[in-house]
């Protein structure tokens, strides 16, 4: 079995984004970038999924810019076997739509039997791209997983949802998107960086895949959120709790 | 000019989910009035409250079997039959439309606006929605006839139910016989606690409390207020609670009424999954602690000393 894990090149979580002058843009330039932690996750449970011999072979790929390679690399590290860029401009790629069709298109010409992705990127959150793939390939699908089993041709997932967890199995092959609780990624070990040099990474553009795609909502500006103004700040004890008595917020 | 709008109303089978009457709001920010759909099996207590619901027009109840546990599958194959009749279908924010949405946006070859905050312009499509966790705020246009929004609760005000029912309902039975994708088991299996996306009142924890044993003081806390639990990221990766608990940027992002941040420093990461709660209350030892300065309320002392002292005085 053959699986395509979707890697998305995104701020790292920890970096305190700003807005460039253009007011259009977050500002990217030395700033530090990973792979989208929910990806991550993915590609962790994929890896394991080929250690213990239910997978045969991981592919990554990432939608985006050449700089894009850096995270394929380090997916390589964590255990995937080989590596695909699609070249395409930042519009195109932060287009859920449009990676899914792209995705779609490899996913049909390369025949993969199972697509393990995060359930959102971490920088538009959009939240929409596994569940638009799983629809253009009439697959099922299983959002928003912490725990998946397998069995022969049939998967069963335990579904984060609002209120709990939703538990449901399906059929293969299906689009299975991965929520924060499934995994805890492995750190990548020098020799695995090094080794990972060597792993093959092949870079396509949309016209070797035959796409022209024109992203339907064009972004009109970035702003900041207001901002919250502090409050009444306490040290006495006693003072507090009466407050919050006479505000009833404990109600 | 009169726009048509249809709103996907998402429940659990018994009741409407409470996201609902928010997307009502955004609704009638639209127009006067809307359409509404409700999708499932067997679920009249649902459709006795979707009547009632202010400014609809017209209810359809796509009742089938392979509805009833809101299956993205069936869900967005029936939804996308209608599609073409309305300029503007809306979905709550939750995760019931977050799984189904995309795929019937896909299905129709739309891009949807997911998260709307604010609706800017009704005519011109734009929209605003919280990027990087509601840290950045994008406006967006959209060149499309046809738009797929889905409403984010917290950005909109709830639309109360009227007391009695003003519409009629269309019942359909949607043919299902080209979904291929098969379903074998479906049960949701409830916490113990109220959860945490949701809940009204939330208590979290995070590395001030230093160990397992002590994040007990977190859940008494909580106890006594029928409060869900949380976690900032530092007390997960300190491993002093799994990571389900984790709210943050890459944990659950959530808006409760009241919110307690017990020993937790308000790293940026922590603040964009609660800064859009209604009442902030922090509690660190540490004055210079940036909690401090977007909470309502703070009290710098000891959490080892004002929590049980917190608890006591609740119980009275």
């Amino acid at each position: 079995m053959k699986v395509l894990v979707p890697l998305k090149r995104v701020i790292d979580y920890n970096v305190v984004v700003q807005i460039d002058s253009s007011q259009k843009n977050v500002v990217t330039d030395h700033v530090k970038m990973s792979i989208n932690p929910f990806d991550e996750i993915a590609l962790e449970e994929a890896v394991r999924l080929h250690e213990s011999g239910v997978i045969d072979e991981v592919v990554v790929v990432s939608v985006g810019s050449e700089l894009s390679q850096e995270q394929l690399r380090q997916g390589l590290a964590m255990g995937a076997h080989r590596a695909i860029l699609i070249s395409c401009d930042d519009a195109v790629a932060n287009d859920p739509l449009s990676v899914a069709k792209i995705l779609s298109t490899l996913v049909t010409r390369d025949d993969y039997d199972f697509v393990l992705m995060g359930k959102q990127a971490i920088d538009n959150d959009c939240n929409q791209t596994g569940q638009m793939l799983a629809g253009l390939l009439k697959w099922p699908q299983a959002t928003f997983a912490s725990k998946i089993s397998f069995s022969t041709d049939e998967i069963s997932v335990s579904r984060e949802v609002d209120g709990g967890l939703d538990n449901i199995s399906c059929q293969l092959p299906a689009v299975v998107t991965v929520d924060l609780r499934l995994n805890d990624p492995r750190y990548i070990s020098l020799p695995n960086i090094m080794m990972a040099k060597s792993k093959p990474l092949q870079v396509e553009s949309l016209d070797d895949l035959k796409l022209n795609l024109t992203p339907c909502l064009k972004r009109i500006s970035l702003e900041f959120p207001q901002p919250r103004t502090s409050g009444e700040i306490f040290t006495d004890f006693d003072l507090f709790v009466k407050k919050l008595d006479e505000e009833e917020v404990w109600r | 000019m009169a726009l048509k709008i249809l709103l996907v109303i998402t429940h659990n089978g018994q009741s409407i989910d409470d996201q609902v009457h928010n997307a009502v709001t955004a609704c009638l920010q639209l127009d006067v009035n809307y359409h509404a759909m409700v999708l499932g099996h067997d679920c009249q207590s649902v459709i006795d409250e979707a009547r009632k619901m202010k400014g609809l027009q017209k209810l359809f109840f796509l009742e089938h079997v392979s509805l009833e546990f809101g299956l993205a599958e069936p869900s967005a194959e029936s939804i996308s039959q209608f599609i073409s009749d309305y300029d503007y279908i809306l979905f709550p924010s939750n995760t019931t439309s977050k799984n189904i949405l995309p795929r019937l946006a896909a299905l129709q070859n739309i891009s949807p606006i997911t998260d709307v905050c604010e609706i800017v312009d009704k005519d011109d499509r734009i929209f605003k929605r919280p990027i990087y966790a509601g840290n950045i705020i994008e406006t967006v246009q959209s060149e499309q006839d046809i738009n797929i929004l889905s409403i984010r609760s917290a950005s909109f005000t709830k639309t109360p139910i009227s007391s009695e029912a003003n519409v009629d309902i269309e019942h359909i039975s949607p043919d299902l016989s080209s979904i291929q994708s098969k379903h074998l088991g479906c049960e949701i299996t409830k916490l113990d606690r109220p959860d945490l996306v949701g809940a009204k009142v939330v208590v979290s924890g995070g590395r001030g409390l230093g160990s397992v044993e002590s994040f007990q003081l977190i859940y008494d806390f909580a106890d006594c207020l029928d409060a869900a639990v949380g976690a900032s990221r530092a007390a997960v990766d300190a491993g002093f609670v799994s990571n389900d608990y984790q709210v943050g940027q890459t944990g659950k992002i959530i808006a409760p009424d009241v919110y307690y941040a017990i020993g937790i420093s308000g790293a940026i990461q922590h603040m964009a999954g609660m800064k859009d709660s209604r009442i902030i209350i922090a509690i660190n030892k540490d004055a210079d602690a940036p909690i401090f300065k977007s909470c309502d309320y703070g009290l710098v002392a000891d959490l080892f000393d004002v929590v049980p002292k917190l608890v006591k005085h609740l119980k009275k």
